[in-house]
């Protein structure tokens, strides 16, 4: 049989190269920027498009979908074509991903500063974009396929595996979690409610970690590491157990983002044990990529791309440890809403994400530019400020953790507790700033690559389809007594069905009781539906970003319900769509805000937060003042929640923008008679109702 | 639309856990039962995919046909 000659496109890859540094450039510069808001607020600039309640999810954003997603794609398309000694099925469906995804991010960059928002973390973006996002995941998952279909080698090596899953899987967790009602091309409700919108949001939450920060990059490092290490991966046998075993486990996870909160105990267990069982695939695949450079240690010292990936794999291994035991209630009590998480996260960022990417642009860029590295010394530069800019990150945000956590639960003798929430924050304030020198620190070394890359493309010169030969693949024929898993691994349909059947079980286990079984959620009587005003003082809420620092959530602690009130039940949220109870508390927790200060201090407390509460980092809200209230959206609000299940009477949608003004001007008249001149129907005036109500439904009712 | 409460109540949902544990379990013995047998020269032969030595041959006796 004749080999047959083919080109690789080696044009896409240089594309996403390009875009996984731009955007890597332009997220963690928003990063950097948030970081140092924390500890001076007025670098908000008095803008709402960018305060912190925006840019955060902007910066969160951008790092994982526009950072690591241009970078799984760039290591995507290169090794799939290799691996399967086949060019991608279609350059046009290549090309669509390419610029589609771009314009998701830069929809995503204008519409996230412009209060466009679902509020649900790693999943704000509208209804609009998330259809987007769906239609181009398809393309990507159409072109993989067709080559997996067309291509000349029969077996499948496990990155592809890996692959395979993230597409499957990512399909799915997006589209679950985006089931929304949409009220106007920019505002949509969530399909679920309270506890509800919570599983969903963390099972959600948790397996975007897992399979787009981690199932791509695994594949990835199987392998990148083989090929910068020359030589191939530890154990073949290992990675296959790896892979089953971790997407299995994986997806059941998501619950321990939610302990002590008001989801069944049964689930939060669930959470804990899937989270446990998680070290043992993930140390497994951590094992496996550093054996792998057993006997090229020395490699390792010359070479800044195995540097990077040596580190990439320990902060996976470093992360993935301390993922499952930060699952332990124990220690969840403590860790949950601090700084503590945010280390954890950027570890794995910072560490795994970030470095892996470093190590493959820095293997990738040379080889298709048939050229070596411009500056083997800034290389080294870049590596060396990078990993001091990740300790510098993590140790002041594992001591403000800590610090914060425990002054928390501290009691004076006499039982009562010790440290106003303010004082908390103001105490951390100096590990902010250290953390903010950590992140530029890190960044000035993401500037040197850029420049480096840039260099080295100046020099070589560039493959854009590069010449490949092999056989075609033979008309296969199963044989008796041949393995089982042989089966699977020559379909990739198979493969892919499979992938899905093993994330599927956990999921259904998951969502069936918790959504179907009246028990699980009990209602309670005196939990009545919002106003009008309130629900759009909700919506100013979300679309603030108040969730990105501020918690709903009071935990059965002795200190929480001390500090905030009667711990918070399941069934006071089942009309909040989406659920606000938040991953951190910058800020103290509001579930029990409502009628614990009066109008007037909300209304001074918003235009100017350290005239309440002095040292407050809580930016002042000045436009709220201005701006007034859209009573056009109210009605298709009202009948969006009707459609919801949430209990407004029949007609109540003509009635509600009269209930609102009649609500607002109040709210008007009593700041009145503190002599405070608010101006008629402003949003601040909405604002005041929706945090008045906050917790008040069961409030003295214990 | 409503996707909340069609039930009061449900037994057995112990069964549940218990029954995704046992489908796991069996299919990690599986998994591992088949790695630890595996055939040798086609597990290197996996092994060396990204690596483009040329030890692979479409035709070579492991493989088939």
């Amino acid at each position: 049989m004749q080999t047959e000659k083919f080109y690789y496109d080696n044009q896409i890859v240089k594309w996403f190269a390009w875009a996984t540094i731009v955007w890597g450039l332009v997220g963690m510069l928003v990063g950097i920027w948030v970081a140092f808001q924390l500890a001076f607020p007025a670098l908000n600039f008095g803008i709402e498009f960018t305060t912190f309640g925006r840019l955060r999810p902007l910066h969160t954003n951008a790092v994982i979908f526009a950072f690591v997603g241009n970078g799984i794609f760039m290591g995507v398309y290169y090794s799939l074509q290799r691996l399967l000694k086949a060019r991608m099925f279609s350059d046009t469906l290549s090309r669509i991903h390419f610029w589609g995804w771009q314009l998701i991010i830069v929809a995503a960059a204008i519409t996230i500063p412009l209060g466009i928002t679902t509020s649900k973390e790693y999943a704000e973006l509208e209804w609009p974009i998330d259809i987007a996002i769906t239609l181009i995941w398809v393309v990507f998952g159409w072109n993989m396929f067709g080559t997996i279909l067309k291509r000349r080698e029969r077996h499948l090596y496990v990155a592809i595996w890996f692959y395979i899953a993230t597409f499957v899987t990512v399909a799915m967790l997006h589209i679950v979690n985006s089931m929304a009602i949409p009220v106007s091309l920019t505002k949509s409700y969530s399909w679920y409610a309270g506890v509800q919108d919570a599983l969903v949001q963390w099972w959600y939450g948790h397996n975007a970690v897992a399979f787009f920060l981690t199932t791509p990059y695994l594949g990835l490092m199987y392998y990148f590491l083989p090929k910068a290490a020359e030589r191939p991966v530890y154990s073949y046998r290992l990675s296959i157990i790896h892979f089953w075993a971790l997407i299995f486990i994986y997806i059941w996870a998501g619950p321990h983002h939610l302990l002590y909160t008001a989801l069944p105990d049964w689930a939060q267990s669930l959470g804990v044990v899937f989270s446990i069982m998680l070290i043992a695939p993930s140390w497994g695949g951590m094992i496996n990529g550093l054996f792998t450079l057993r006997g090229a240690w020395d490699k390792v010292r010359e070479e800044p791309i195995l540097k990077f990936m040596v580190v990439a794999v320990t902060a996976y291994g470093m992360s993935t440890f301390e993922g499952p035991m930060l699952s332990l209630k124990n220690v969840n009590a403590i860790a949950h809403y601090t700084d503590w998480i945010v280390a954890h996260v950027h570890v794995g960022a910072l560490g795994w994400n970030g470095f892996l990417t470093f190590g493959i642009i820095y293997w990738l860029i040379p080889k298709m530019f048939n050229t070596k590295i411009y500056s083997l010394k800034l290389a080294n530069w870049h590596f060396w400020l990078g990993t001091l800019g990740i300790l510098l990150y993590a140790v002041p945000m594992y001591w403000a953790g800590f610090a914060q956590s425990f002054m928390w639960k501290e009691f004076t003798v006499d039982g009562r507790i010790k440290y106003e929430f303010l004082e908390t924050v103001t105490r951390i304030v100096p590990m902010y700033i250290t953390r903010g020198i950590g992140g530029t620190l890190y960044y000035i070394g993401v500037i040197i690559m850029a420049y480096n890359i840039f260099k080295t493309t100046k020099i070589g010169l560039f493959t854009a389809n590069e010449e490949a030969e092999a056989m075609p693949l033979q008309e296969y024929k199963a044989h008796k007594g041949e393995h089982w898993h042989r089966w699977i691994e020559r379909k990739p349909i198979q493969l892919l069905l499979l992938s899905l059947v093993a994330v599927v079980i956990g999921g259904i286990i998951e969502f069936v009781p918790t959504f179907l079984i009246q028990s699980n959620v009990p209602t309670i009587e005196s939990v009545k539906p919002y106003t009008a005003l309130e629900l759009e003082g909700r919506d100013i809420y979300v679309k603030e970003g108040c969730y990105n620092c501020h918690s709903q959530m009071i935990r059965p602690f002795r200190d929480e319900v001390e500090r905030y009130g009667e711990f918070s039940k399941g069934g006071e949220f089942v009309y909040d769509h989406p659920f606000q109870w938040g991953s951190k508390r910058t800020g103290p927790d509001l579930a029990r805000i409502g009628a614990k200060y009066n109008n007037a201090w909300h209304f001074n407390h918003m235009l100017e937060p350290t005239s309440t509460s002095d040292g407050s980092i809580m930016p002042p809200y000045p436009w709220l003042f201005e701006k007034t209230l859209n009573f056009d959206l109210m009605p298709a609000k009202i009948r969006a929640m009707q459609t919801l299940g949430v209990p407004y009477p029949e007609g109540y949608d003509k009635q509600a923008v009269e209930d609102m003004k009649k609500q607002a001007a109040e709210i008007q008249a009593d700041l009145k008679a503190g002599g405070i001149e608010a101006q008629e129907n402003t949003e601040i005036l909405a604002m005041i109702a929706y945090l008045q109500r906050m917790g008040t439904d069961i409030k003295n009712k214990k | 639309m409503k996707f909340i409460n069609y039930l009061e109540s449900i037994t057995g949902i112990g069964i549940f856990p218990m029954l995704s544990l046992i489908i796991f379990f069996t299919f990690f013995v599986l998994v591992t039962l088949w790695v630890l047998k595996a055939d040798k020269s086609y597990i290197k032969t996996l092994k060396n995919l990204p690596l483009n030595k040329d030890n692979f041959d479409q035709n070579e006796k492991s493989n088939e046909i």
